[in-house]
């Protein structure tokens, strides 16, 4: 767990340098549900500094969090609830290796917030439970060294979501915020076509 | 002592067949823990400053602020950082900050004030000529090999002048090109690093490695300890290709800072950084002049290649030139260039894929020159036994898959000559071809095998599975020996603790652990044998065991698996075998061919290549598990397609400064890029017979060649630098 008492004693409310620094962040207030946040409800929107609690839905549990401003929310998984599916390949999401639900929708948990992430719906990779997406990645030996597959799983089920019977080519054209470095990509098409082709 | 073999194809019930990975869901569903995604109770989270400039000396490096910065811990200075010292090339570590969080220790990273007075800096390793006049040059050795010898009375040096002139003199055609390769980086998507902790003055680290029982050392070392002071363990690593055999200086200054601070300390680099400083493949670039007869075949080949493995200067060794296809006449020279850039470490097959992309396109050009069929080209020059490999019949090896692969990929019906393909629009489509070699060779491998009287069986193996399959693999060799399914079996690798086992580079692990796994199986079964002999009134020579029992060979007469481990009594049997490099074996061999088409569409207006088709034909003695065997492969090709069409490292040459050392930058094949991939395993019974072999190399050894093969195909002109980048491509069209 991350201990952040330190932070603490920094000074809240506005502060110009820290907002440049980029430690700053806006959030929506009313979205925040702890006291802290409470707190601060009648001002929204408002800059937040230094530590704040809060609590993120993941996985279909509230999980009370310790987080700063320029926290992310990919961090927030990953160090605080040991969630480590989603895996810090590129922090400007261009990997797509961190990619979570957000409310249903994909998005690379290292280009968000934590603070933007309270009131949503987080899903991530150990969310799905043996998924037909899973079971044809392994089927299809989709994965080598394996660290952009959840990445993958997760962009995967989220196409076939959108498109249940997509087309070889579909796959081809929708599967291309990821990155894999082994060379899996062969594969994963035989997998996702094996899912599209079972309506699952 | 057993007869140590492999059973016949008819005789196996598990080896050569498709197994999923025992790993596969694990990582799918995000359980596999890797190096970073190892938290520890109370652990620090360290991050570090890279040197921005390429080569400076550094004036002051004042981290008082980063000590002071809210969550930080410990600052370390790294030695090679001091004040006065001189750096290298961009990105080198200079301090790293240890703090609660990550995001603690980079506001403490962006305290650290750092002067440095600006040295001269040099990265052009295409330009030669600047190189020299920047005195960054030195020799890479060179060989001459002529068929004629000098006489008595003449003087060398002139005559071998005289005697490649004649030569070329003599030849019907002669082909004068330029060609080369860029730089790349390694770019694990998993960064390099580690997560450690001491427990009673031991340290456990948590390495991402492909390197698990030599690292241990690497640590000791630097430490001023034991080797069994350390245990390194990998259970997944994210990506290595060459780049992780060593805990390197970072995971070594993780290890002081969690030592001094009492606390467990993960330390993985930036990505930027793991781009920048921890691995890259030398650049090659080769001016040649070489002559044919009249079938293509090669009378003479004079090359002078130069590049850089960086600040040291090293480059593409001269001793792979020229590659395969090799004449009996041959001059070859090599000049090494530094480079203010981080040093290089071995990538999937050092030297052979910028050896193959710089001298098999240099043939190519043969068949170009002349109007012919590159195919024929190629199989001329190895029927006329112009062929350089490791594999012991190598000529007819190449024809055998050359064939195989030119049927899968249509060769005969897709060719046309050079440039004189139908156009569709501005698109324009052509074929290409590239041969390669590889060792291959086991690696030293120790295994322990447990076999409980409840008829567990579980090895262990200080070997790692860097996604290529070796748990599966050597599931399989342990189901195949008792007899058992892979789910029987329990495979541990991935700790020091475990016996040693080589590190995961030169293709040499499948071969080890099957050798190590076979071994100890076979000895552990004589065992067993020996006790049911007994029980079931036969010889023990005369049981086998299969489908889950020991039997009587051509008998019903049997008991069960967990029966016959029963008469081992109450303690389980142990057994421990060993293999070195070597030994004497049928079990595994080294040495194979490879052959790769591709077909491509090239965009003459806009300069876009596309691979519509890539087969790879590929011979790797004795396959274990053909679907894990065939991912590598197209790994492998997926790996080349990049590097042929778009990676590579640019630097600023006034500053030195690698600028697209992030992945929107760097730029990687996605899904979309690839085409149609078709895997041939060319297995019969004269390779399968030669063992196990590796094949993580040799795959990705032709790509590049066979890539820009096709598009000088579909062009009619050279583009001589991979990767074939549109604007490239458009040059080229333009300069023709």
């Amino acid at each position: 767990m991350t201990d952040l008492k330190n932070k603490a004693a920094r000074k809240s409310g506005f502060n110009r340098r820290d907002f440049f620094r980029g430690s700053g962040a806006i959030a929506a207030a009313t979205a925040l549900q702890t006291q802290t946040a409470e707190a601060i409800q009648n001002q929204s929107p408002r800059v937040i500094s230094g530590e704040t609690s809060i609590s993120l839905n993941v996985n279909g549990k509230d999980h009370q969090v310790k987080v700063a401003p320029n926290t992310t929310l990919l961090d927030a998984l990953r160090y605080q609830l040991d969630l480590t599916g989603a895996k810090p390949v590129s922090s400007d999401g261009s990997s797509g290796a961190s990619t979570v639900f957000v409310d249903g929708k994909p998005m690379t948990a290292s280009t968000i917030l934590a603070l933007q992430a309270v009131g949503k719906k987080i899903e991530t990779v150990e969310s799905l439970g043996a998924d037909a997406v899973q079971k044809a990645f392994v089927k299809h030996d989709a994965e080598q060294c394996g660290f952009c597959t959840p990445g993958f799983v997760m962009a995967v089920r989220s196409l076939l979501d959108k498109k249940p019977n997509a087309s070889k080519e579909e796959i081809r054209g929708g599967l291309n915020g990821n990155i894999c470095r082994c060379g899996t990509y062969a594969n994963i098409v035989e997998a996702a076509i094996s899912v599209a082709k079972g309506g699952n | 002592m057993a007869v140590y073999s492999w059973p016949s194809r008819e005789a196996t019930a598990v080896i050569g067949k498709e197994y999923d990975r025992l790993d596969g869901l694990a990582k799918v569903t995000g359980a596999a823990k890797y190096t970073y995604d190892v938290n520890l109770k109370n652990q620090l989270v360290a991050v570090a400053l890279g040197c921005p400039h390429a080569h400076c000396k550094i004036t002051k490096l004042d981290v008082a602020a980063a000590e002071k910065t809210p969550g930080v811990v410990a600052v370390h200075i790294f030695e090679h950082a001091a004040v006065g010292s001189e750096v290298q090339w961009q990105g080198e570590l200079l301090a790293v900050v240890a703090a609660e969080s990550e995001a603690a220790a980079r506001a403490g990273v962006d305290t650290i004030k750092l002067e440095f007075e600006e040295l001269d800096v040099f990265t052009e390793d295409e330009n030669l000529d600047a190189a020299e006049k920047a005195e960054r040059t030195g020799k890479g050795g060179g060989k001459t090999e002529l068929e004629r010898e000098p006489g008595d009375d003449d003087d060398e040096d002139e005559f071998i002048e005289q005697e490649i002139a004649r030569l070329f003199k003599a030849s019907k055609y002669v082909v004068e090109g330029y060609y080369g390769i860029d730089a790349i980086t390694h770019c694990c998507l998993e960064p390099h690093g580690s997560t450690v902790e001491w427990k009673d003055g031991k340290l456990v680290a948590y390495l991402s490695t492909q390197n698990v029982s030599g690292t241990d050392e690497g640590f000791a070392r630097d430490l001023k300890l034991t080797s069994d002071d350390v245990e390194v363990k990998c259970d997944y690593i994210g990506g290595g290709f060459g780049s992780k055999f060593a805990p390197d200086y970072w995971a070594v200054a993780a290890a002081k800072i969690s030592k001094e601070t009492g606390r467990p300390v993960k330390f993985l680099l930036s990505r930027d950084q793991e781009l920048k400083i921890a691995g890259n493949r030398p650049s090659g670039y080769m001016r040649v002049r070489l002559g044919a007869d009249e079938n293509g075949v090669l009378t003479i080949w004079d090359s002078h290649h130069w590049g850089t493995a960086g600040y040291k200067g090293g480059g593409v060794s001269q001793t792979v030139m020229p590659y395969v296809i090799r004449p009996k006449n041959y001059r070859r020279i090599a000049t090494t260039i530094k480079s203010n850039t981080a040093q290089s470490r071995a990538w999937r097959a050092p030297n052979h894929p910028q050896a193959c992309a710089m001298s098999q396109t240099a043939i190519d050009d043969v068949a170009a020159k002349m109007g012919a069929n590159s195919y024929d080209v190629f199989a001329a020059n190895l029927r006329a036994g112009n062929v350089d490999s490791q594999h012991p019949d190598a000529a007819n090896t190449y024809l055998a898959e050359m064939a195989r692969g030119a049927a899968l990929i249509d060769w005969k019906a897709n060719w046309h000559a050079h440039g004189k393909g139908k156009s569709r629009g501005s698109i324009v489509d052509g074929l290409g071809m590239a041969l390669h070699t590889w060792g291959g060779t086991a690696n030293n491998s120790d295994c322990r095998l447990k076999i409980s009287p409840d008829g567990g069986v579980e090895s262990f193996c200080g070997s790692q599975d860097l996604g290529t399959g070796t748990r599966t693999v050597i599931a399989q060799v342990l189901a195949e020996t008792f007899g058992l399914g892979i789910r029987d079996v329990r495979v541990n690798v991935g700790s020091s603790k475990y016996p040693a086992s080589g590190a995961s580079g030169g293709s040499t692990t499948v071969g080890g652990v099957s050798e190590s796994h076979r071994r100890a199986g076979q000895d552990a079964l004589e065992k067993i044998f020996e006790l049911a002999a007994k029980e079931l009134g036969a010889a023990a020579n005369s049981l086998e065991a299969v489908g889950g029992k020991v039997r009587v060979k051509g008998t019903d007469k049997a008991i069960s698996w967990k029966k016959a481990c029963t008469l081992l009594g109450l303690k389980p049997l142990e057994v421990t075998a060993s293999y070195k490099r070597g030994d004497q074996s049928t079990l595994s061999s080294s040495g194979v061919c490879g052959v790769q088409m591709a077909h491509v569409e090239v965009d003459k207006e806009t300069g876009v290549i596309k691979v519509k088709k890539f087969v790879a034909v590929q011979d790797q003695g004795l396959v274990i598990n053909p679907k894990t065997c065939k991912s590598q492969i197209y790994g492998a090709m997926i790996m080349g397609i990049a590097a042929a069409l778009y990676e590579r490292r640019i630097t600023d040459p006034k500053s030195g400064a690698f600028v697209n050392a992030e992945l929107a930058d760097y730029k990687l094949a996605r899904l979309g890029d690839v085409g149609d991939l078709v895997v041939d395993l060319y297995e019969p019974e004269s390779e399968r017979s030669r063992g196990v072999i590796g094949n993580g190399e040799p795959p990705a050894i032709s790509p590049k060649a066979a890539i820009a093969n096709a598009v000088a195909n579909a062009l009619g002109v050279r583009v001589p630098v991979i990767p074939l980048t549109p604007k490239r491509v458009l040059d080229a069209l333009a300069k023709a």
